[in-house]
């Protein structure tokens, strides 16, 4: 069985809760007493129908304001594939959830309320769906029956969609479904209220859709960031010396010629393990520790790539597009703990080369700042060299986050494009 | 065409959190209840150092109200891997006079659990405890991070989480914090038990049906231990049951079950329709028990 990782986005007027409570409950992933709990809990806040948002909205102040505050992870599975949803909150104010949200996605889902269309929020959704990569967008038109089941009206929010990514730029393969959350239309069972509809539900597109891209890691230049030096130090391994880390493009194999970045040096695989089992070859993104033939100076933060193969950037001025998470405004010239998958230095904004008008996705330039949830591309100078990828060809090597050297916490997250 | 199973997948995405405990931080340690879910926790360190040792200790906190074959389990499973075990205990909590003991019918050690998790932490100066908590469990851990900050209090931030993207973990904090880091946090009861079935790892004999003394109260059967306070209507009757979570005695549901082997958990796992907690009466306090608790500094 294998798993898919997917992201809703839409608030909750658009019905994004009651989709998801609708998946959980038709596929029998919510347990009696969930639902009882749910039932009662709707009860108690006077709702007439089970409020099947309840069922993620599980902190105190969401079930309060009946908002969805901070991402919620729900799982379910069917015979054919394990699920991980990452459900987040669709307010502007929330932009930092989302980004989050997508981060690990395979899929986003995008809801559209059907008597509205393609709206603002619609692209600022699609726009950070594109800025993280995510290769499949999956479009549910909801509410379709609050317009009758229209093919017409159907037809025409895809036609609006369409235009509206092919502007942005996205390579994303696009599925378009029209839904009803509440009544559970094309959901899991199809529907006999538009018959016009061919395609599948939207479960039977969860089971089936290719995630190839997850294959497709493995066609990419071999990657091994380095976590961790295992050195037992034992009577019985003396000597032993193994450089942890999860594999985060392409394949590796025993006997391969591999480079050490950022120092440049070269040995060849000797052993690839997994506890006591001995692999001829590791897959992405498989944890693995390896062997070399040769005793050389590898640390934390290091990171192990094909020595023939396309090599890294190894560079300390970077570009990228920067989403800000923190309230305190990003700022210039400021020292930011910059920290890739494993690897950490210190790093400067040098300049915000634009920033993006989430609502129209206008660059202005100018900006000399960024606040909580901008999104704005930036050049960024490092204190020591980074060896990376451009995001769009690895999401693992290509991706970075802030810190702030005072509070500690994690005030921005970076996508490097060169 | 190479694919990798969901439980691959979840297993190396362990693996990765659990080495980076190890990078990230001085102390760390694991907590160590018995219970399905640290046990395979503890496994998965295994497999992330070996040949090495877990480079971090067990911590189990010890409620006094355990299970005789949970205490015999740990010790032997410390023995097996060489590795260091630190026990907090409630009842030195108690007798210290850090924490009261509750009365009545229901009482339980289960919220005391939280003063001596956090006296421990700070005795010992622990940085990161890994916690086999799943974000499938209950509401309020399906908002919860990988690595999860706690303040020099103990206490959760459930409105200002860091936010933690791709697999990059910050795990940064002033001096008195600490963390608290989940590296199943993507499981699911049903992973864990195929997981476990998949690596033959063993497991305490409380998990498969046995005979034992309990007494049903609200719908739900506990063990006849001497920690429980019988009420007057109740009767001890001897019943083949299970755990399908093991906690302290007091709050541990007992299912009545005929599943001898791991293949008979998962098939009754898959045919079941209440949760795991469904049978634990410290979730069952108010809506949002766990938040609550969670806040204060628990599991």
């Amino acid at each position: 069985m294998e798993l898919l990782r997917f992201t809703t986005a839409g608030s909750v007027d658009d019905g994004k809760s009651t989709l998801i409570g609708r998946l959980l409950y038709d596929s029998k992933s919510i347990f009696e007493d969930q639902l009882e709990a749910v039932e009662q809990a709707s009860r108690n806040r006077g709702n007439e129908e089970v409020n099947l948002a309840l069922l993620t909205d599980g902190l105190r102040a969401e079930r309060e304001q009946g908002i969805t505050i901070d991402v919620a992870y729900r799982y379910f599975a069917t015979p054919k594939r394990k699920f991980i949803i990452a459900d987040t909150p669709g307010h502007v104010q929330y932009t930092r959830n989302m980004v989050t949200g997508a981060s690990t996605a395979d899929l986003a889902i995008i809801l559209i309320d059907a008597r509205n269309g393609v709206v603002e929020q619609t692209v600022r959704h699609s726009f950070i769906a594109k800025l993280l990569g995510i290769p499949h967008i999956t479009v549910c038109v909801n509410k379709m029956d609050l317009i009758g089941f229209s093919e017409e009206k159907f037809e025409a929010i895809v036609r609006d969609y369409r235009e509206m990514s092919a502007k942005m730029n996205s390579h994303a393969q696009l599925h378009f479904i029209p839904i009803s959350a509440k009544y559970g239309d094309n959901v899991v069972s199809a529907s006999d209220r538009a018959p016009w509809y061919q395609g599948g539900t939207l479960m039977e597109l969860l089971e089936n859709i290719s995630i190839e891209h997850k294959q497709g890691e493995e066609n990419q230049p071999m990657r091994l960031p380095v976590q961790y030096v295992i050195r037992p130090i034992s009577d019985k391994f003396p000597d032993y010396r193994a450089y942890a880390g999860r594999m985060a493009g392409g394949v590796l194999k025993v006997g391969d010629k591999v480079r050490v970045l950022p120092s440049g040096l070269e040995s060849r695989v000797k052993a690839i393990m997994q506890a006591e089992k001995s692999l001829e070859m590791a897959h992405t993104p498989e944890s693995v520790s390896v062997l070399l033939e040769d005793d050389i100076d590898i640390s934390r933060g290091d990171m192990l790539v094909d020595a023939q193969g396309p090599q890294p950037i190894v560079g300390q001025q970077l570009q990228m597009m920067c989403c800000w998470f923190n309230e305190q405004p990003m700022q210039l010239r400021k020292r930011y703990i910059v920290r890739g998958p494993v690897s950490e230095t210190i790093g400067m904004v040098q300049a915000v080369d634009y920033r993006v008008d989430i609502h129209t996705l206008e660059p202005i330039e100018g900006e000399t700042s960024l606040k909580m949830n901008d999104i704005a591309q930036i050049t960024v100078r490092t204190a020591a060299p980074l060896a990376y990828d451009r995001y769009e060809e690895n999401r693992n090597t290509g991706a970075l986050i802030f810190i702030d050297p005072d509070s500690f916490e994690t005030v921005g997250a970076g996508m490097i494009m060169n | 065409m190479y694919k990798l199973t969901h439980l691959k997948e979840l297993e190396a995405e362990s693996i990765y959190v659990l080495r980076e405990v190890a990078a990230q931080f001085e102390r760390p340690a694991i907590l160590f209840s018995g219970g399905k879910d640290s046990i395979v926790v503890t496994y998965l360190a295994y497999k992330a150092f070996y040949p090495a040792k877990i480079p971090f200790p067990l911590l189990h906190i010890d409620t006094g109200h355990n299970f005789q074959e949970t205490l015999d389990y740990r010790d032997a499973l410390v023995k097996k891997l060489d590795a260091r075990l630190v026990v907090g205990s409630v009842q030195e909590s108690i007798d210290k006079g850090r924490v009261k003991e509750e009365k009545g019918y229901n009482a339980s050690r289960n919220r005391l659990q939280t003063t001596t998790l956090l006296d421990t932490i700070e005795q010992y100066k622990f940085d990161a405890c890994i916690g086999g908590a799943r974000r499938d469990e209950e509401k309020a851990r399906a908002k919860e991070r990988f690595f999860s900050h706690r303040d020099e209090f103990g206490q959760w931030n459930p409105k200002n989480q860091r936010p933690e993207l791709w697999n990059i973990f910050n795990g940064k904090k002033n001096m008195g914090e600490h963390f608290r880091v989940f590296p199943i946090s993507n499981w699911t009861e049903m992973d864990v038990w195929q997981y476990i079935y998949q690596e033959q790892i063993e497991m305490p004999s409380l998990y498969f049906t046995h005979e034992r003394a309990c007494f049903e109260r609200d719908g739900q059967w506990l063990a006849a231990e001497p920690c429980m306070t019988l009420k007057p209507d109740e009767k001890v009757v001897v019943r083949k049951v299970r755990c399908r979570t093991i906690g302290d005695i007091t709050c541990t549901g007992l299912t009545i079950s005929e599943a001898h082997n791991l293949e008979d958990i998962i098939e009754e796992i898959a045919a079941t329709r209440v949760t795991e907690r469904g049978g634990r009466a410290d979730d069952k306090r108010s809506e949002t028990s766990m938040e609550d608790r969670k806040k204060e500094g628990y599991f």
